[in-house]
Order: C-alpha cells, then structure tokens, then sequence
C-alpha cells in the first residue's frame, strides 16, 4: 500500500455535497432534497486503488461524477493534483479533463452504436489535440486497442460487433487515450459474465502498474473491491461510514454495516448468517441520528438522536459508529 | 422416480430461415424436496432450459428436436394444451429474474396473487390466503402491503411477492430463474434465506439458475454446469467444488476472486463464449481450454459417468487438476 503520509494526495475531495431537489406539487416547487453524497471526504495518492463500496442507492456513483464534474456538487472542494477543480471555468475544465477519465457500468449504452472504434477512440485524441496528423493518430489508435488486449483490426469496426468485455476493453482504450493520471471505474465489471470479469481486472492491474495509473473503483462487489483495491470506503446513504486499508477493513470490518454487508457475500460456505434487515431507506428522508440506526442490530436509544462522528480506530482504519 | 427428469432435450431456434441450436443434449434430473442449481454464463442456454420445463417458449421459433420432459408423470413435449396448463402452476412454478418487469404495475400486488390462486387453487382464493402467502414471504404488515403497488415496493419487496405468487399454487417444482441478480448481496441473502425456508415447510424441488458459483456452494444440493448449450459437468456440489472434472468448472472456480483472499491473480478464462450458432466443432470449450488435447477440436466428448454419480463431458477429466494445483504435463 502507498504510505499515506508525506506525498500529497492527487486527489483531494473535501467535504463533498450532492443534493438533488426533489420538486413536488403543481408549481414544482423545490420541497425537499434527496441528499445523494452528505458530507464526504477523502483522499486518494498516486498510484493508489481505491476502493468505493455501498448498496444500489448509496450515491457511491454520484460521488464519482461529481468529482468529475459531471454532476455539479453542491458544495464541497474537489483538489485535483494542487488545483481547485471546481473553481475551474469551462474552458480550463475541458483541458483539466484529460487528467480524470472515467470508465463506465455499462458497456452497451456508454459506446456510441454509430461510431466506428477508431473514432470513438480517436474523438478524445481530437478534442485534445493529441494527434499531430492523421498518421499518428492511427498510430496512437492502434496502439491503445494493443494495449487493451484488441488489434489494429478492430479499429474501423462498430460496436455491436463486440462482445461486452471487448467492449469494456473498447471503453478502457477510450480512457487511456488521452493519458489520464486517475481513472473513476465505475462498475466496470458488473455488467460482465464471470469468465470476462476476470480477464477486464487483470487488465485494469496490468495497466496500473503499466501506466502508473490511479483508480477510484467503485463497485458493490465486494470481493472483487477486495481483490483490487489499496484501500477501502465504504459509503452508505452519501456518507462514508467507515473507511482503512482494504485487508483490514474487509477482513476486520468495524462498523455493524461493513460487517453485515460482508456476512452477506455469497462465500460458497453453508452457514447461517446474520442478515441485514429491511431495505435501504429512501435517501429522500433519511433517518436522523446514526444513518444506519434502522437497520443496526446492536443500535441503542443514542443512535436514534446523535450522528456518530468518524473517529480513528488505528493507523489509517476509520469507522462512524458510537460503538464500533 | 425423480420430480423432474430432462434426457437429451435438443432445442434449435428457427432465425431467418436458418435453425440454430440452443440446447444440445441436455439431461438433469431435480428429486423431490432437492435444490440443484444450474450454472453457467449468459449464452449458455440456462433459462432456455428451464423455460423448456413448462413450455413456455414460443414455437416457433423454439422447435424441440429431440428429447423429453417427464414431470408429474408426463413428458411435457408431447401433452395436449389442456394437460399443460394441468402441470404449470400445480406442478411447476416460476421466479423470474427482474420481478419489476414480471409484476403488473397497474394492479395492487395482492389482487396479483389472488389471480394466481383463482387460475391454480380457486377453493383457497381468498382475501385470507393471500395475507397467508404474504406472511410466509416475510412482508410486514402484510394487510396493508397487499394494497400496494408493485412501483411502491423496493426490488427485494418485489421479488418476495413474485415468490409468494409462485408458492400460491402449491406447486412441487420451484423454478428460480436468476432470482437474485437484481438485487443487492444484502438483500440476496435475505431471499436465498427465504427460498431455503419455504423448502424445509413446503417440501418442493427447487431448480435454482444462476452464474454465481458461490451461490451455488450456499444452496445447492447437485449442481449442473452448462456452457455452449451443453451440460459440462454435474454432479453433488461439494464434490464437484472440491474437484471439479471439467477443466471449465474449474476456470469458473478460479475466476471469481473469494473474500478474504487478498491479492493473488485471477485465473481468466480467455477469449468468450461462443456465440449461439458458431459453436466450436468437436469440444465445445477446447478453444478456451487450459489443457486442450490434439483431438479436442475433432471428437465430440460425450456426459460420461466419472466418478459415482458424477458426470463430466470432457474425454480428459482425469487431467484436471484440483482447484488449488497447478497444471501438470497436459496441453498441446
């Protein structure tokens, strides 16, 4: 794992806030808003994995846009290696942008179905003016599909003519063109059969320590995050309830949450296992107090009313509960 | 005699004038109160043979070409509509894998249950039964719930209420196709759990289809590997995880990275399956096969006995290795 002192953070995310407004009644008017990321801080290093895990709902996506900007935060400081990246104007955000890269869930929909590869691929290289000439744009072209396991070949083919991890491959190819220093993952896998899973996270390792990459890979499996990752956030209802290097918190979860979300992973052993109760509560009306009180099973009277903060349980292994 | 028997079921689809096979040989056998899951990756003819079971798919363009589907006494390929609609529902039942899409989203989830009942059990269609039914899935406050609709129910909440359709029918198969891949792995354990539940009260078989293996260790009984429109690999499913006979059931294994387990390289099964209508001649796996011999691409092995009740289709299965070794001395 990268020391997490004295280099500075490529990425720094201070105090991150998402809100959607949530428009009700027969003039819209804003009434409430759906708090998708509250309050979230953290940092990444060069060359570091780190892992975002949480259920469908938790906002663990919308966290990864809007470091991007894709999403406009509400508020909150995105440090991208040194400069404020949301106080970036337009035109300084679109050249910033080659620095951040992201490769999305789904393969099927995030490839457009009328572009041939090398134009999907060829598209960033423009925008960036990466290519001195329609030579060494081919070049750079062909030399992105080798590196994500593909060939010249495929370069004037479309997309429907790929299986989904080819695509995946296609999506990665698009990321690295314009040599990112952190690449958002954003379930890259999950959309894929077991036997291709595989294959697309070893190259997403090779190419790491390739490329000296840097990943924000957001995912609910947990034993791939495991696999893959340095270290490990773990979010639930926008906040990130606990946090460490990913051996330590998979392996000696502290929060109620962490642990129940890991008892639930399928591990091929029969044994009865304490599972969660009820389902994510609507982000829209969160309960107060401890997000998680609902569902707690060891939740006391004080969980309902107080809102643990996170506090250090050692080195760099950090949790949010009154009793962890 | 097995609740559910399938020998050499050989299904083709009919696509532009051309035929393409799904299913080729396929044999598997659920007994009364067993749980057997069905595993393999997208492609592989899954839910095109659990859909067989009941013959709902369409023909054309799906044409049985061979085989028979004996439950409750009958091979389904040969019955009369009438005696059809005799074994689906009472004999057979379904969980499918997006329960938003299954469910009717205009009508109140209980009236959706009470339809299932009038059609299968019309002396146990009442308002009662249904409270029952909802009670047994584990939906609180169950009085109030029925007057939900399926929009105002989460995903979990909605797949307990296509399970509770299905268990209405009192049927002695449970066929759950992908039951779980919607949903989150909190809410996976809870309906795993609730599957498992309902079998001890209610004695049926379940076939249970999914991709994930380790699922499969959870709950299974048997297990039968599918790849290319073939069963690969069957057998008991501690013995088959413990050992697996075919090099494909293995690479499964291996693929999925297990928690707890750190770091240590996935073994990827290269290239992808193949696609339906360009199987590969001779073994269908040989061209992604670790320990592929000269005459792979040629002979078409056949599921051949292995070990006790075990069955492999690999001519090679002696070569494969544990899961935790290494290859030795094979390959080409």
């Amino acid at each position: 794992m990268v020391a997490a002192t004295k280099i500075d953070p490529l990425l720094e995310v201070k105090n991150m806030r998402v809100y959607f407004p949530h428009r009700h009644g027969i003039f819209s008017r804003t009434s409430s808003h759906i708090k998708a990321v509250d309050d979230v801080s953290f940092e990444i290093h060069p060359g570091e994995t780190v892992g975002l895990v949480g259920e469908s709902g938790c906002g663990k996506s919308t966290l990864g846009r809007a470091i991007l900007r894709l999403i406009k935060p509400t508020a909150g400081q995105v440090n991208f290696d040194g400069i404020d990246f949301l106080a970036l104007d337009k035109q300084e955000l679109r050249a910033r942008r080659r620095d951040l890269q992201i490769v999305f869930q789904d393969p099927y929909s995030s490839l457009n179905p009328r572009m041939t590869v090398a134009q999907i691929i060829g598209e960033a290289l423009d925008i960036h003016q990466l290519a001195s000439d329609q030579e060494a744009r081919a070049k750079r072209i062909t030399e992105l599909l080798q590196q994500v396991g593909l060939n010249a070949e495929h370069a004037s083919r479309y997309p429907h003519e790929f299986s989904g991890g080819q695509r995946q491959r296609i999506g990665i190819a698009r990321a690295l063109g314009v040599s990112p220093k952190l690449i958002v993952c954003d379930e890259p896998v999950s959309a894929l059969d077991v036997s291709v899973q595989a294959q697309v996270v070893n190259l997403l390792q090779d190419l790491q320590a390739q490329l000296g990459l840097t990943y924000l890979f957001i995912a609910h499996d947990l034993a791939v995050v495991e696999h893959i990752s340095d270290r490990v956030l773990v979010m639930y209802l926008g906040r990130i309830v606990e946090w460490g290097p990913a051996e330590r918190v998979i392996r000696n979860p502290r929060h109620p949450y962490t642990k129940a979300l890991i008892a639930a992973v399928p591990k091929g052993r029969r044994e009865e296992k304490e599972l969660l109760k009820g389902d994510l509560p609507s982000p829209l009306n969160p309960p107060g107090g401890c997000p998680f009180h609902t569902r707690c099973p060891i939740a006391e009277a004080r969980c309902r009313t107080e809102r643990p903060e996170a506090r250090r349980v050692n080195d760099a292994h950090h949790v949010a509960c009154h009793f962890a | 005699m097995p609740l559910l028997a399938i020998q050499d079921l050989t299904l083709d689809f009919a696509s532009g004038g051309k035929s393409v096979r799904a299913l080729d040989h396929v044999s598997l056998t659920v007994n009364e109160g067993e749980t057997v899951c069905l595993v393999g990756e997208s492609g592989s003819g899954k839910t095109v043979t659990a859909m067989s079971v009941a013959r709902l798919l369409p023909t054309p363009p799906a044409q049985y070409s061979g085989g028979k589907i004996v439950i409750g006494g009958g091979d389904v390929l040969s019955m009369t509509k009438r005696e059809l609609r005799a074994v689906r529902g009472a004999v057979v039942n379904y969980v499918f894998q997006d329960p938003g899409a299954a469910l009717n989203p205009v009508f109140r989830v209980g009236q959706q249950i009470l339809e299932s009942l009038k059609l299968h059990q019309p002396e146990h269609a009442t308002e009662a039964e249904v409270i029952r039914l909802l009670t047994m899935v584990g939906i609180p406050a169950p009085e109030i719930r029925a007057r939900s609709y399926p929009h105002q129910m989460s995903g979990g909440m909605q797949q307990r209420i296509m399970i509770a359709m299905a268990i209405a029918t009192r049927p002695k198969l449970l066929i759950a196709d992908e039951p779980t891949t919607a949903l989150d792995v909190t809410i996976q354990a809870q309906i795993l759990k609730l599957l498992r539940d309902l079998q001890k009260q209610l004695g049926m078989g379940i076939l249970l289809i999914t991709h994930n293996l380790r699922v499969v260790q959870e709950v299974a009984d048997r297990v039968a590997v599918m790849y290319a429109g073939q069963v690969v690999e069957q057998g008991n499913v501690a013995e088959v995880c413990a050992r697996p006979h075919h090099p494909y059931t293995r690479a499964l294994l291996k693929a999925v990275p297990e928690i707890g387990a750190g770091k240590e390289r996935l073994l990827a099964i290269p290239g992808t399956p193949p696609q339906l209508g360009s199987w590969p001649t001779g073994c269908h796996f040989h061209p992604r096969c670790p320990q592929r011999q000269h005459d792979c691409d040629e002979k078409e092995p056949a599921l051949i006995p292995t070990l006790g009740e075990r069955r492999a289709r690999c001519m090679y299965w002696e070569l494969t290795p544990a899961p935790n070794e290494e290859f030795h001395g094979c390959g080409d």
